[in-house]
């Protein structure tokens, strides 16, 4: 049997940024959202993260293995051009994570300057996160209009955060902190959607590969799926929001289910943009993938322990389900 | 000029980086294993003092494991940022191991830390020592993958060419390469006498506040133990480190002993001066023949002096002081434990002089790892990949300018955190009697 590893390693890669994306995007969103709470609120915000945001950082390290592994080649290419947004990403992941461990420890005005830190590390990991997707989408290219255009995606993974944090404390919080959620939710939503409208545009402007792929005739049919799903998903949010706060029959997991929804499909459709390359117009995933010996042995790890640590966060999710305390240690 | 720069920006920077977060590795891989043995004490002997202990240092574990993740996120993405030809050259067999660790060791940790500190009352008794198990596990398989990545990098064997691309010709010979199982065994014994030390530390701080509190004083013998017999353990086990390191890494050991020339009966120096231009020692102190014996069990026996290997010798008076400072503050640590597990035998209180030099010493074990660690690391120059590729041919292309910058940032927000951590310590061993872990309203937590 013949298995095109690059293509496997991609599809791999893909699942581990995306289940970063979302996973991580919620607990910096959380963050995010911090100075817009009371200081009970803000206990009850970090315990609802508490238990989960070490395993899913862990997600970005596997995303970030799975490219030093496969696409050696490609990891040096793009770490090097993306240096100062990586800097700048991993200090604002350090101030967080420790952050949260020594607020639940400090109190009085260390607890505060702990909070701080722990919001600024948030939002700088965020737009550190969009500068680099906004510089990788138009293939680190120099110019003011890219730095423009980056700082445009970062704003818009910041909009995008906070709707994820907002709609998991729909699921979390009770009360007063729910009922702000459910605005910051609707919030978080113009902003995505802003966002993704310019992210589009600009893409479409910027790079003429991305432009040919998705103007070509046949395929534009099937392909206008996407942002019909794209809108179609950002409604479904905005009206399972304002059924919860009008007191009817609505499952609080729907934003959420839905803000995931709209991230899968705009997942796709970068995806479809960039395939095949690795580094757009330069490198193919076929050009930068390791030696095959190298990518099958980790294929079987993979295949072996990835249904394993899926199980077990799922175990560490049920064992922490239901509304936050504002007390995370019992 | 600039690239000569560049070359020694990025190795401060990386090994700014990886010291910085092998301090709390360090601490992390034996406390995990600790938990364990803090929480089948309680489920067995259902006395509070256990569960006190375990919850104290459950919490110390949080705050350690949670600086060694991010600085470990930092050290997944440098590995590209500051040396790009080391994947692209050697990435085949190296990446792999990378990947393993990812899989098998950082979600099982992370996915189960969280119920280990916040599920005591949420789960069955068995499912919470089974967490508390697997975090340890997880840690240690994480120590097994990147110490066996490590010795690779120290002494490769089972790679062979496709081409011109390095590939793997056997994956067991290259995670059992000849360094690896003294490697591991030495980095984990030193872990249990670093986490012996910062719990006993700890524990001798409190004890010094009340000398009745059970918890402490169960805390700082199991500490004090730990370390004792373990940094016993390593004379040996460093002694059989160091003549594998002989056989395959002649060099490295010439500059650990500061031997410039070839010769039989070589000395054993106690203080040297390594003068690195003019290859020789200045101000000598030595006894003749020792190093012989220690290297060889035999006073006549010839070693390789640092002659042996033309230029390719590593800096040699970083190697050959952090070789003596590791050994000394191993032998100090060792004494220091031994003393103190034996004057408290039988139940016997220590007194407040050998408790102030336990919370003197509570971080020693910082600088004997890394020690050790540069004595390795900086012993392996020129060489990234012993005898395959120059560390000088896998440095990027980032400029000093953008490295100097980065640096400092670092740099900042390291000191921030070491500070911090230690502020949070001190604080946490302060307060650690009133961290009960249940009120009289929730009853007794689970057994």
């Amino acid at each position: 049997m013949n298995i095109d590893l690059p293509i496997v390693f991609t599809v791999l890669m893909g699942v581990s940024i995306l289940a970063y994306v979302v996973l991580d995007g919620y607990d910096l969103g959380v963050g995010i959202l911090l100075p817009f709470a009371t200081s009970s609120e803000q206990n009850v915000m970090v315990s609802s993260i508490g238990p989960f945001w070490d395993a899913n950082e862990t997600w970005l390290v596997l995303g970030v293995g799975l490219l030093l592994v496969a696409f050696p080649v490609a990891h040096g290419e793009v770490l090097t051009a993306l240096y100062m947004p990586v800097l700048i990403m991993l200090l604002g992941l350090i101030l967080r994570g420790v952050a949260f461990e020594m607020r639940i420890k400090a109190v009085g005005w260390h607890r505060e300057l702990w909070n701080w830190f722990f919001w600024v590390g948030s939002v700088v990991a965020a737009l550190a996160q969009g500068v680099m997707l906004g510089l990788y989408i138009t293939g680190f290219s120099h110019g003011i209009g890219y730095y423009i255009f980056a700082l445009v995606v970062a704003l818009g993974v910041v909009g995008g955060y906070v709707l994820l944090g907002a709609t998991w404390l729909i699921v979390r919080a009770s009360g007063d902190l729910q009922k702000k959620a459910l605005r910051w939710t609707r919030l978080g939503l113009l902003g995505l959607a802003v966002a993704l409208v310019l992210v589009t545009l600009g893409t479409m402007l910027e790079s003429a590969t991305i432009r040919e792929k998705w103007l070509e005739f046949p395929a534009l049919l099937a392909i206008m799926l996407i942002p019909i799903a794209l809108v179609v998903a950002l409604g479904w949010v905005w009206h399972a929001a304002q059924r919860i706060s009008e007191g009817l029959p609505e499952s609080e997991w729907t934003p959420f289910i839905g803000t995931v929804s709209i991230y899968v499909i705009a997942f796709l459709g970068l995806v479809y943009s960039i395939y095949p390359y690795i580094i757009i117009d330069r490198m193919t995933i076929w050009e930068a993938a390791a030696h095959p010996s190298s990518l099958t042995i980790v294929l079987i790890g993979a295949l072996i322990v990835l249904p394993m640590i899926v199980i077990y966060s799922g175990y560490a999710y049920y064992v922490f389900r239901g509304k936050a305390q504002e007390k995370l240690y019992d | 000029m600039e690239n000569a720069d560049a070359l020694l920006l990025a190795r401060i920077q990386f090994g700014l980086n990886i010291g910085f977060h092998i301090l709390f590795v360090s601490i992390t891989l034996a406390l995990a294993w600790v938990l364990v043995y803090f929480r089948i004490m309680y489920s067995l002997t259902n006395k509070a003092r256990w569960i006190t202990s375990f919850n104290l240092w459950t919490r110390v574990f949080a705050l350690t494991f949670a600086v060694g993740v991010v600085t470990g996120i930092v050290m997944s993405f440098q590995f590209g940022t500051n040396w790009p030809g080391y994947m692209k050259s050697v990435g085949n067999v190296a990446g792999p191991l990378l990947a393993y660790e990812v899989l098998t060791a950082f979600f099982l940790e992370a996915a189960f830390l969280g119920v280990m500190l916040f599920g005591l009352n949420r789960v069955p008794g068995w499912a919470h020592l089974g967490a508390t198990v697997l975090v340890a596990v997880g840690t240690t398989l994480s120590a097994f993958w990147i110490l066996a990545l490590n010795s690779w990098m120290q002494t490769p064997v089972g790679y062979g060419y496709d081409g011109d691309e390095m590939v793997s010709l056997g994956w067991m010979d290259v995670i059992f390469n000849p360094s690896f199982p003294l490697r591991l065994l030495h980095m984990l014994m030193a872990s249990g006498v670093t986490a012996g030390f910062v719990i006993a530390g700890m524990s001798a701080l409190r004890l010094l506040r009340d000398r009745y509190d059970k918890a402490a004083y169960v805390s700082w013998r199991t500490g004090a133990m730990i370390a004792a017999w373990l940094a016993a353990g390593q004379i040996l086990v460093g002694d059989l480190h160091g003549l594998n390191t002989l056989e395959h890494q002649p060099a490295k050991v010439a500059a650990m002993e500061g031997l410039w020339e070839t010769q039989t009966r070589a000395p054993l120096l106690l203080f040297a001066i390594p003068n690195q231009e003019e290859r020789r020692n200045d101000h000598e102190i030595a006894i003749p023949g020792f190093g012989s014996w220690i290297l060889a069990r035999d006073v006549d026996a010839e070693i390789q002096g640092l002659d042996a290997f033309g230029e390719d010798i590593p800096p040699v008076a970083p190697v050959f002081w952090a070789f003596r400072v590791m050994v000394a503050l191993g032998l100090v640590m060792m004494v220091v434990a031994a003393y103190g597990v034996l004057r408290t035998r039988h139940g016997h209180l220590p007194s407040r002089c050998v408790l102030w030099v336990f919370v003197g010493m509570t971080f020693s074990g910082w600088a004997a790892v890394l020690s050790g660690w540069m004595v390795t690391e900086i012993g392996r120059q020129p060489w990234l990949v012993y005898g395959i590729l120059r560390t000088a041919d896998a440095v990027g292309p980032v400029g000093p300018a953008r490295l100097g910058a980065s640096l400092t940032l670092y740099a900042m927000i390291y000191s921030l955190l070491l500070v911090s951590y230690i502020v949070v310590m001190t604080h946490l061993a302060r307060r650690g009697r009133r961290l009960r872990p249940f009120t009289e309203e929730e009853g007794l937590p689970v057994k």
